[in-house]
Parts: structure tokens; C-alpha cells; sequence
């Protein structure tokens, strides 16, 4: 019997204000060879419980109570640490996030994948190299037969997370517990890690429990759905059932707040609609609409055979290889691509964040460089980024007041202290937050109201022009709603234009009317996003566009 | 603006330290060792100076408090004497170790480059200076005096500071809210001053509650040669050296000034960890 159980689990966590409870009483059932999706929104308790079936939490703070993991008759939950030692790795594995963090940098990868069997004694050193390497080429890790003592570092994010999955599965373990294990890669890369999970886990009939905040994504592979708020377990069916027909308002709307192909271009369903909660009030939409504006004819933004290089040690590597785009004023243009494949690195050559080696860049239709930064603030105040990672972006010693006030001060936007704090209040309100987060530091916030904040940040310099980096990439997908959302609006009421980065074919499609896809540097397409989707050019487009989980049409199911 | 700016700021961060138990006994504490050291020489009977060779290496008593010393000065009077110099010179020293250190560690992390590279090859430079003939030569070019003292330590604590403070630079310049900053058109005096030296603040004063006591026994070391406190003065660090030599004679002469250079080192730690969390606005609600 290698059955998983969870059988009313509570966890709790020990806090200055009292019991935290992360986990409310869930019940859940893995069975060899079932692939069991556990869906929810980040602080929905999804991490803590699959942390809790290995015993990984650290007790204190930690707290179990009433509760039982059942496993192969016994309860986990009472085991001594020996014990668990003996069950981690070898009857239940682990795939983590972060394939960056989770190899040892300093050890080879065959090494490592081969360690667990040695651990567990179940085969000599030499045999455990020969049966890693064998499984290194299962999972599609292929030049480790050529280079066997490479180390991480030589790997992309992809193999190492394939070369992760080998260490998971040599064991042969019964259970493979799998915590958003492709949330850091590629669309493409994705793809191919969930089809490797899939297929493996037939064929060694492991069960897996996949925890993600993506309903959509999740879709793609599990036979059954469990689906968590705030701690307890809201439905629980059948992958096509919930799709078809979901009960709880939660799952609808997390079903629809993910922007499809599809979708109208307005505005994304959240989950605070489904909910019937309070809703985060964002400015109604002006009746005007962009394409009324006039448009003048000088896009506000262009590049002419844009270059940067960058010095390595072999070789100068060109990051942005001789770059054409243009973006016309009130519009969003989306710039799709892999990791490296320089989309970031064109957003801030644009903002002289990165020195260009050659080519134009064009505000206006006026050439401008670093020395015109330099010679004027007014360039600085026109555009703007908002980053990948809110948290990372706010200063943490500041509180939101000086956060937003500052650049009004550097740029000397508005001159009287009181005219100041009403601007800043009006940003917050617009941004949908308010007087009351003023004196609050960034820790004190959500991710969703973070990127609110360095939203409102972006506006306070009144810029025309912002370069949204990813910015709703690392968000949970209600979250990816509302900013979105927040993003759209402000665009209409304000008529800012946008150069929306993201790897994300789905979010690209909602956002923008043109669409830039990048690959090694270059541009390799470029037109207006209806175009670019149903008629991709480049083989390499399309397989972006193949690769987005389509949970809604594989289950020929219409919204 | 920018006084309102600070008095919530240091508001925010009082609140926080008077909440620290052990980082308000602390400065209790050290208020009380500085009172005493200040008003101590005063409240005794005899000199730190005054020779008494009928009482060499008395045991505490009520006439002296603490014993006498091998010249049978009072212990008490010396110690608390003492203790104002070395108080002086540790809190001092390191102060002017932090500012210099501080300073050229940011501005080498943060230029980065060419730049960075010299200022670090300086560093060397003065790191590899054997520091006694270093402060041979000073003593040669200046002749004794008190400030050379001050000169001589400071030249000396000031390197690892600006190392520690540039490899913080180094991995904060990085960081997307500094890059938040450049772009939205912050002049990199602002950024290094406003954005990157309140994040730094944690690892400096950690080093500098390290600093203090090492300056203090360094002070000790260059009395014995001569650089410094002369006899009769006396400093922490001379008298804890002399008690360690007549230990097994008169243990109090190394048992009271060990006892309060003890004290303070604690209470300065002590202190040290609460002001790094004062300042630290993710310690405000747990």
C-alpha cells in the first residue's frame, strides 16, 4: 500500500499576536500513479501542506494538530526524525521552485543525482553513477553522457530542473511532491518539464502531488484538482469536472481571471467579483476611447538598429543585436521572448539604464543618448519602469510617504509640502489603495498592493512612457488580474504608453495592440497581436504560442 | 521636508529601542559606567596620582575601596580615571574608523570598476604596514602626543570597516530599488546617501560594537610603547595589562578594571544589536 492520506491536517504557526492557522483541516488522497493538483493562491496553506507530509517545517514555529498523514500505515505526523530520514528521497521525493538554489553549486550534477541511492544504500557508488546517468538522459539532460562532470552552473534553468526531477525519481520513490516546479521557467521550458513529469510518472507509477497557483497549468496534467482558500480545501473533483462545472465562486473565478487568448481586451474578472468582497475601486473607464485620440504621426518612442554589447571573456556578446521597434503614443507594444533572449536588456538601454554600443534610440522623433539624460532631468521624467519584483524595487527603510514624495522633491513636480501629500494620496487612490497605507513600510504589504505602490511610483514624475519588466510575472494569477487590470485603466484615463516585457504569450495578448518577439537579440517578429497570433511567421513563435497551457481548449470548453 | 522626514524616522526607531528590554538596561548601564568614570576621581579622597609607598597592594577597604596598586595609588581613583580615556578613546576612535570607513567603502562599491580597484589596491597597501613600525614613525615625526593616539588607531580600524561597508555596497547596488532609483532620475549623491547607506546600517554597527573594545585594548598596547597614556595617567587597558602581571599578589587590580571594561563591552553589544533592529523597520510588528 502506497497510499498518501491526509486525514484533517491542521497546522498552525506560533506568532507574537497567537496561532496563525495556515492549514484548517484538509483531507486528501494521492494513490500510485494519480496525479493530484493542489491549487491555490500564495498564503492558501498549499506549500505548508506539502512541506508538512515531509515533516520540512521547522517545529516551532510550526504546530500540528488534530490531524494525520497517512502513509503505507503510518501517521507521518508522530514519526521521529530517523525515521523520516529513511522515507525522504527514497519513498517520497521532493522537487523544489528555485532550480537555481536547489543543486549544490560546487558539487557535479551526476554526483548529485546519484546521492540519494547512496545515501539509501541501495546500490555501490559505481552503479549509482551509471543508473544517474541513465536517468539524466530519461529526463532529456543529454550532453551529461558527453561532459559527466558538469556542474550546475553549465546547466540552464531548464535542465537543472530536469536534472532536479532525476534526483527526485531515481529512488524509484512511490510519491514525488512537486512545489510549483516550473513557477521560474520559460513558457517552452515548462512545457516540456511538465510533459517529462507526466510521462515518468506513468511509466514508474509514482503518484505526484503538484502544488500550483496556476488552475490553468495544473489542468495540463492532474487527474484530479484540489483546490485551497485561505487554509481548507473549498473543491475537490475531477480535473474536467472542475473545469466544466466549478461550484465554489473561488474556483470560478479563478478559472476566469487567467487571460486567455481569447478574452476581450477591457478588463480581467477577479476574484474579488466572484467573491462578492469588497472590490479595490478603480477609476471608471473614460468614455473616449484611445483609438479616438489623435495620433500624431512621430511614434513616441523608436529604436533604429539598436545595439548593445556586452564584454565577457571569450567573446563580446550581443545582447540586443541590431533592434528596429517603434511604439506610437497612448499604444502598448508587447515584447515576448525567452530568458536571455534580451527583452530586458532593450527595456532599459531604452531608459539608459544600459549604455547602447550602436544604433538610435528616438523620444519624439529627437535622437537622444546619455548625455541628453544627462543634461536633463526631463527625459528621466517622461519614462519610467516598473519591475519584476515589487519588493525587491521599494527601498525597505522608506514608508510610502517618502517613497513617492521623493521623486516629486528630485524633480521638483510640485512645490508646496501640503500640494505634495494630496498628489501622493490622489496616486494611492488611483493605484486603489489609500491615506491609511501612507506611513506603512513595503514589508507591511501583499505583492499585489506592492506593485500598486511602485505603480503609483512610476506615475508620481507624470511620465508618458512605461517599461512594465515582467511586472506581473512572479504574481499569482488573481493578483496578475488586478494589476493588470489597474494597468489597463490607468492607461485609458491617462493615456500612458506601455512596452510591456513579459514571457507570458497570454498576458502579452491582453495588454497589447503590437506585438515584438525576440529571440537572441533580435527581433524576429513583428506586428499587430491578432496578426501575430493567428498567423505566426517564425516556427520559433509558434511554439511560444503552442506552449501556453490551455486548459480551457484541450478540454473544448467555452467561457 | 526633510525634518519631517527624519523625526518620524527616528521617532519609529526610539519607539522600537525603549520596546528592547536588554537595549534600554544597556544604555542604563553605560550612562552609569560614564557618570562614574566622570564624577568617580572627584568623589575619592585620594589622587589617581598620589603615591603611597607605606600601602603598596592593600586588599579593598573602606579608606580604599578597590585596594591600592604596587605604588600604592587607589585603585578606585585609577580605575575610574582610567575608565575616561578609555571610554574616550574607544568611542572616539571609532567613530572617526566608522566615517572615514564608511565613506570610502561606499564610494569604492559604488563607483565599481577602475575606480573601485585602486581604492582597494590603497587599502592594501595600508593593511600591510606593519602597524608598530607604523606607529614608530609617527611617533618619530610627531614626537608623543595624546592625538597621535587617535591618528594611529584610526589609520588602522578604518581599513576592514571600508572593506566590509564596499562588499555591502557592492551586493545593494544591485538590488532593483537602487536601479528604481537611478531610473526615476536620483543623483547618485541622494542614491548613496538616502537609498543605500540606512541599508547598510545593520552589518556597520554590528562591526562597530566589535571595534570599540578591540580599539580599547589596542590603546593598551600602544601605552606599553610608549604612544599614549603615561604613567602616572592610567587607561583601561594599562591597568588591566599591569593586574594581569601582579595577578597572583593582588588579584583585585585585575579583577575591578576587568569587571567594568567587561561590563561595558557587554552593555555595548547589547546596545549595538538593539540599534540595528531599531532601525530596521521590518522589526516593528513581529
Amino acid at each position: 500500500m502506497a497510499d498518501l492520506t491526509i486525514d484533517n491536517l491542521h497546522v498552525g504557526f506560533a506568532s507574537r499576536e497567537g496561532m496563525v492557522r495556515a492549514v484548517d483541516g484538509i483531507d486528501l488522497s494521492i494513490k500510485p500513479g494519480q496525479v493530484v493538483g493542489l491549487v491555490g493562491e500564495s498564503g492558501s496553506g498549499k506549500s505548508v501542506t506539502c512541506n508538512s507530509i515531509l515533516q520540512l517545517l521547522p517545529s516551532p514555529p510550526a504546530r500540528f494538530g488534530p490531524g494525520r498523514i497517512d502513509w503505507s500505515g503510518k501517521d507521518l505526523l508522530s514519526q521521529k526524525e530517523r525515521t523520516m530520514q529513511q522515507i525522504r528521497g527514497k519513498e517520497i521525493s521532493m522537487i523544489f521552485q528555485d532550480p537555481m538554489s536547489s543543486l549544490n553549486p560546487y558539487l557535479p550534477v551526476v554526483d548529485q543525482v546519484a546521492e540519494p541511492l547512496i545515501i539509501h544504500k541501495i546500490c555501490s557508488p559505481d552503479v549509482a553513477k551509471e543508473k544517474a546517468l541513465e536517468m539524466l538522459g530519461k529526463v532529456g539532460v543529454a550532453h551529461v553522457q558527453k561532459f559527466p562532470r558538469s556542474y550546475p552552473h553549465e546547466f540552464s534553468g531548464g535542465m537543472r530542473q530536469r536534472a532536479m526531477i532525476a534526483m527526485a525519481l531515481i529512488t524509484q520513490p512511490n510519491l514525488l511532491l512537486a512545489d510549483e516546479p516550473t513557477t521560474a521557467l520559460d513558457v517552452t521550458v515548462q512545457a516540456k518539464v511538465l510533459a517529462i513529469i507526466k510521462e515518468l510518472c506513468i511509466d514508474l507509477q509514482v503518484g505526484v502531488l503538484f502544488v500550483s497557483h496556476d488552475l490553468g497549468l495544473v489542468a495540463e496534467l492532474a487527474d484530479r484538482v484540489v483546490v485551497m482558500y485561505r487554509g481548507k480545501v473549498v473543491e475537490e473533483n475531477e480535473t474536467k469536472s472542475i473545469f466544466r462545472n466549478p461550484q465554489h465562486p473561488y474556483v470560478k473565478a479563478l478559472i476566469a481571471c487567467r487571460p486567455t487568448l481569447e478574452s476581450p481586451k477591457d478588463y480581467l474578472p477577479t476574484v474579488e467579483d466572484f467573491m462578492g468582497e469588497k472590490q479595490t475601486p478603480l477609476p471608471p473607464l473614460p468614455s473616449e476611447s484611445i483609438q479616438a485620440r489623435p495620433v500624431s504621426s512621430t511614434p513616441l518612442i523608436q529604436t533604429r538598429q539598436l545595439v548593445v554589447e556586452f564584454q565577457t571573456d571569450d567573446a563580446p556578446l550581443l545582447a540586443v543585436d541590431h533592434v528596429d521597434i517603434s511604439i506610437e503614443q497612448g499604444t502598448t507594444l508587447g515584447l515576448v521572448g525567452e530568458s536571455g533572449s534580451g527583452k530586458t536588456t532593450l527595456g532599459r538601454t531604452l531608459l539608459n539604464l544600459v549604455k547602447k554600443s550602436q544604433g538610435e534610440v528616438l523620444f519624439k522623433g529627437k535622437a537622444i543618448d546619455s548625455a541628453s539624460f544627462a543634461k536633463t532631468n526631463a527625459l528621466r521624467k517622461s519614462m519610467q519602469i516598473i519591475f519584476q519584483d515589487p519588493y525587491a524595487s521599494l527601498n525597505p527603510r522608506l514608508t510610502i510617504e517618502q517613497t513617492l514624495i521623493e521623486p516629486m522633491v528630485v524633480h521638483k513636480i510640485v512645490d508646496s509640502k501640503k500640494d505634495r501629500l494630496e498628489k501622493v494620496v490622489s496616486l494611492l487612490q488611483e493605484v486603489g489603495l489609500g491615506e491609511e497605507h501612507l506611513h506603512r513600510y513595503p514589508h507591511e504589504f501583499s505583492g499585489g498592493q506592492r506593485q500598486r505602490i511602485c505603480v503609483a511610483r512610476a506615475l508620481t514624475t507624470e511620465p508618458e512612457l512605461i517599461i512594465c519588466d515582467e511586472c506581473v510575472s512572479a504574481m499569482d494569477v488573481s493578483v496578475q488580474a488586478q494589476v493588470l487590470n489597474l494597468l489597463k485603466s490607468l492607461q485609458a484615463s491617462r493615456g500612458l504608453t506601455y512596452l510591456f516585457i513579459s514571457h507570458d504569450l497570454s498576458v502579452v495578448k491582453f495588454m497589447s495592440e503590437h506585438i515584438a518577439v525576440m529571440q537572441n537579440g533580435r527581433v524576429i517578429e513583428n506586428g499587430s497581436a491578432d496578426q501575430i497570433y493567428n498567423h505566426p511567421k517564425m516556427e520559433y513563435t509558434s511554439k511560444l504560442i503552442e506552449a501556453i497551457p490551455k486548459a480551457n481548449r484541450s478540454l473544448h470548453l467555452s467561457f | 521636508m526633510s525634518t519631517h522626514r527624519s523625526s518620524s524616522l527616528s521617532k519609529d526607531a526610539w519607539s522600537r529601542l525603549v520596546a528592547n528590554k536588554m537595549a534600554i538596561a544597556s544604555l542604563i548601564m553605560l550612562f552609569f559606567i560614564s557618570m562614574l568614570c566622570l564624577f568617580g576621581p572627584l568623589l575619592s579622597s585620594h589622587s589617581f596620582d598620589q603615591q603611597n609607598l607605606d600601602k603598596v597592594f592593600q586588599a579593598p577597604s573602606i579608606d580604599h575601596p578597590l585596594g591600592t596598586d604596587s605604588l600604592g595609588r587607589d585603585l578606585f581613583a585609577r580605575t575610574t580615571y582610567g575608565g575616561r580615556i578609555s571610554l574616550m578613546v574607544g568611542l572616539l576612535a571609532t567613530l572617526v574608523s566608522l566615517i572615514i570607513g564608511v565613506t570610502y567603502g561606499m564610494a569604492s562599491g559604488y563607483a565599481g570598476g577602475k575606480i573601485d580597484a585602486w581604492m582597494m589596491r590603497f587599502v592594501d597597501v595600508l593593511y600591510s604596514l606593519p602597524f608598530i613600525i607604523f606607529v614608530i614613525l609617527l611617533m618619530v615625526l610627531f614626537g608623543r602626543n595624546f592625538l597621535l593616539l587617535f591618528l594611529a588607531i584610526g589609520a588602522v580600524e578604518w581599513l576592514t570597516m571600508a572593506r566590509i561597508t564596499r562588499a555591502q555596497t557592492i551586493t545593494l547596488k544591485k538590488a532593483e530599488f537602487i536601479e528604481a532609483a537611478r531610473a526615476l532620475g536620483f543623483s547618485h549623491w541622494r542614491i548613496l546617501f538616502h537609498h543605500l547607506l540606512p541599508n547598510l546600517i545593520g552589518p556597520i554597527i554590528i562591526y562597530a560594537t566589535l571595534t570599540v573594545p578591540a580599539v580599547m585594548l589596542l590603546e593598551a598596547a600602544l601605552s606599553f610603547l610608549g604612544l599614549g597614556v603615561q604613567a602616572p595617567m592610567s587607561s583601561w587597558g594599562s591597568l588591566i595589562q599591569e593586574g594581569a602581571e601582579k595577578m597572583d599578589a593582588a588579584p583585585w587590580l585585575l579583577l575591578f578594571p576587568g569587571f567594568l571594561f567587561c561590563l561595558t563591552l557587554f552593555a555595548l553589544n547589547f546596545l549595538g544589536d538593539g540599534l540595528r533592529d531599531a532601525l530596521d523597520p521590518k522589526h516593528t510588528k513581529g
